[in-house]
């Protein structure tokens, strides 16, 4: 029965949880944490400048890691500032626990200064969130928070503490004594069903694993038991973008990813699937398109650890809940128990019809040497860095995100960080430095487009205090390039606000934060650019001047389905004039 | 593999929302059983799923049933077609302070009852009725005065219903109806 204050127990009950690295920015409500904080040595406090990007670069240590992300950040403004990169945490299903001060408890609810009703303004965007108004009760609330945030689907979860429990005295409990018992996910899955599933796989004429981020997020044994299904039965994969890296992209079942942007070869092999195996998707809308007329020839197995995922968009014939590493662990030993059958003739003829569609070459653009293509760009950067093992990649959200995920190759999971559901601009460049912080020599890249990376610029600040060599690969095109290419496709080419007229010069500005800045324009200098970036050891702003009217391609028109693909057939302003987008 | 392009350019028909299955199936009424851990903000989040992703509430109820162990019974009366309601019993099931969901609906036999409280004000012969009703109805009068009474009554929600009907007529003022309590028959 330890006694201790409220603020020392805060950092005794992370430290027990083995966290090594907390993102945060102080102020009233948590200074006692921070006297704490700054009274030890353990952990390690990273300061941010802004609590947008203190949630974000948690993000990008927990993906990174597989280990959740620990947020402190203040009450009032220093929680709503939290909201969105808490929000983007739950739509991504990344663990994370963040702490919030709170005004003392005899001022809640008294409009007191920096006073927000955190628990709930959080409540829709977190898994769960406490407010602690006892001592007692906070070590064991922070040990739930980590158990609720780590189990079954991860998630978001918050614990706000009012500064009074923060200065009072209390008894302290460890983790194995944290009152988690009732929150206990279930992991196994189904046996019957999954015995189904296997039988289907047997007879599968034109199968199609379609892979997500609960693979990733289920551990490495999953990626192992993946990896060694597919390239066993021999049946092509695909994944969303929250999945890339699970499956090798070097390895032979590999389409590509799927979805809105997703590849042709990938896309049609749902539609004319027979056999669609979901592990850890969700069936996003950004992966169905129109869902009356999704993949409908296939009969479906849908493997989730959360059940409010299945039959949510699209109704599955094999449910399987459960944690994908133990479902596939189950799959594949009963697979083989009753010999590895898979119907070869038919699978050679699927293979055959993949290869037809590959032709096609859907992610073909037309290069210039005069002028840089961001696909162009993406290819060099893959080129000259994707022999590094090390290779972590962030990307902002927009075109140069798609690209991103089309022209860079995974070779492992936890390697891809970047935000799926909820689309977050200015999650990039705080990702990186989180990602740099838990791998310190690693090369870590944030391929960004210009709009999304001025969002959350103020991060420079950090990178260049903590010394982090994070690589901030800029596509400026002058544009918000997703906003005006819809408004080219939907809106009779009236480009309503999606241009910036007043652009930093990244250099100097790059310069003005102690960093170095690097332009490049001239396909011609971009490898020796992009080397100049790589050898640099510090934080670099890349400021790579492309094509400023590229649309991304191919692409699935909102609600089409997926074999109504629009090909890139040609691109640059002339093409979109004259309509170059064509329908397959 | 050039069919013609579906999508016009320059038009904004084509919405990335309006992705509905249009093949929506029959809707139904449901009445669900929520075991609650009896914590601050646990009937928030209950509702707040259901307003956040636009569920229907017809009726919501809510008390602690076991003082000892903390818990709240929380019974909903919602409607949609099966696979929203399917939808509502996994993302209830999702938060953490629920133990369990039951569908009273699909899980055989339930009693449903709700209480009311019925102010009827009137005099002469419309208060004599109303009393003689009252009766039939097996309700009590619970306040009394010369123009007044407040009657209680307990029983299905359509037997409610029906002697609210009644009452209109004879005077009713004001009514307060609990929602409605259900537990399964049997054992």
């Amino acid at each position: 029965m330890t006694q201790m204050t409220g603020a020392k127990m805060v950092v005794q009950a992370l430290k027990d949880q083995g966290v090594e690295v907390v993102f945060g920015y102080p102020g009233g409500a948590v200074l006692p944490i921070y006297d704490e904080i700054f009274q030890q040595t353990e952990i390690r406090h990273i300061l941010v400048r802004h609590e947008q990007a203190a949630v974000h670069a948690a993000e990008g240590y927990a993906r990174s890691t597989g280990k959740p992300g620990v947020v402190l950040v203040t009450s009032g403004p220093g929680a709503t500032n939290a909201v969105t990169g808490i929000t983007d945490a739950l739509m991504d299903s990344i663990p994370l626990v963040v702490l919030t001060g709170q005004v003392p408890t005899f001022m809640v609810g008294n409009d007191a200064f920096q006073e927000a009703d955190t628990v709930g303004i959080t409540r829709p965007c977190t898994k769960h969130n406490w407010l602690v108004k006892d001592t007692d009760a906070l070590a064991d609330t922070i040990h739930q928070a980590f158990h609720v945030a780590t189990s079954g689907r991860p998630g978001p979860v918050l614990v706000d503490i009012p500064k009074d429990v923060q200065f009072a005295e209390g008894t302290y409990v460890e983790p194995r004594a944290a009152k988690t018992g009732h929150y206990q996910p279930k992991v196994k899955g189904d046996k019957e069903m999954i015995t189904r599933l296997v039988e289907a796989m047997e007879t599968a004429e034109r199968p199609i694993f379609y892979t997500g981020g609960g693979v990733i997020n289920s551990g490495d044994a999953a990626t192992q038991l993946l990896r060694e299904f597919v390239d066993a039965t021999g049946f092509p994969i695909t994944s969303t973008l929250m999945g890339l890296g699970s499956y090798p992209a070097s390895g032979k079942g590999w389409l590509g990813m799927l979805g809105m942007h997703g590849l042709y070869e990938a896309n049609l092999a749902m539609h004319d699937c027979d056999l669609m195996i979901n592990i850890g998707a969700r069936f996003d809308d950004r992966i169905t398109g129109r869902v009356a007329d999704f993949s409908p020839h296939s009969r479906k197995a849908h493997i989730d650890i959360d059940p409010s995922s299945i039959n949510k968009t699209i109704r599955v014939e094999m449910p399987i809940v459960g944690d994908v590493a133990h479902v596939l662990e189950d799959a594949l030993r009963i697979w083989k128990s009753r010999g590895r059958k898979v119907n070869k003739a038919a699978l050679a003829e699927w293979w055959a019809q993949i290869e037809e569609w590959r032709k096609v070459e859907c992610l073909r653009y037309r290069n210039s040497d005069k002028i840089i293509k961001p696909q162009y760009a993406l290819q060099r950067l893959e080129a000259l860095t994707k022999d590094r093992k090390d290779r972590y990649i962030c990307t902002e959200v927009g075109q140069h995100q798609m690209w991103a995920a089309q022209f860079l190759g995974f070779e492992a999971p936890n390697r891809w960080m970047t935000s799926g559901g909820l689309g977050t601009m200015g999650y990039g460049f705080p990702a990186s430095i989180g990602v740099q912080i838990a791998h310190p020599d690693a090369l870590v890249i944030n391929v960004a487009g210009e709009g999304s990376w001025l969002m959350n610029m103020q991060e420079m600040g950090t990178a260049v205090q903590y010394s982090l060599p994070v690589k901030q690969f800029i596509l400026n095109n002058e544009r918000l390039g997703m906003v005006r290419q819809w408004q080219s496709l939907l809106h009779g080419n009236r480009y309503s606000h999606s241009w910036s007229e007043a652009l930093p010069d990244f250099v100097k500005l790059a310069e003005a934060f102690g960093a170095k800045g690097i332009q490049c324009s001239d396909p011609a200098d971009l490898d020796d650019a992009i080397a100049e970036m790589l050898a640099h050891d510090g934080p670099v702003i890349f400021d790579c001047l492309v094509e400023k009217h590229e649309n991304c391609y191919p692409m699935i028109p909102s609600g089409e389905p997926h074999h109504k693909m629009l090909l890139g057939e040609d691109t640059g302003e002339d093409a979109i004039k004259a309509g170059g987008a064509v329908l397959v | 593999m050039a069919a013609a392009l579906n999508i016009q350019k320059g038009t904004s028909k084509h919405s990335a929302y309006d992705l509905r299955d249009p093949n929506a199936e029959a809707v139904e009424r449901h009445t669900l059983a929520v075991i609650v851990d009896n914590e601050a903000g646990v009937l928030a989040r209950v509702i707040g799923l259901f307003s956040g992703r636009g569920y229907n509430i017809d009726s919501l109820t809510v008390a602690e049933v076991d003082h000892e162990g903390h818990r709240s019974r929380i019974t909903i009366v919602t409607t949609g077609t099966p696979a929203v309601i399917d939808q509502i019993k996994a993302q209830l099931g999702r938060i953490v302070p629920v133990h369990e969901v039951h569908d009273l609906t699909v899980e055989g036999p339930s009693v449903e009852r709700e209480l009311a409280l019925f102010k009827v004000v009137s005099g002469g012969d419309k208060r004599v009725e109303a009393l003689r009703l009252a009766d039939i109805f097996r309700a009590n009068v619970v306040d009394s005065t010369l123009e007044s009474f407040v009657f209680e009554i307990t029983g299905t929600p359509q037997k409610v219903d029906a002697f609210g009907e009644l009452m209109r007529p004879l005077g009713l003022t004001e009514m307060a109806r609990t929602g409605i309590a259900a537990l399964s028959r049997g054992s």
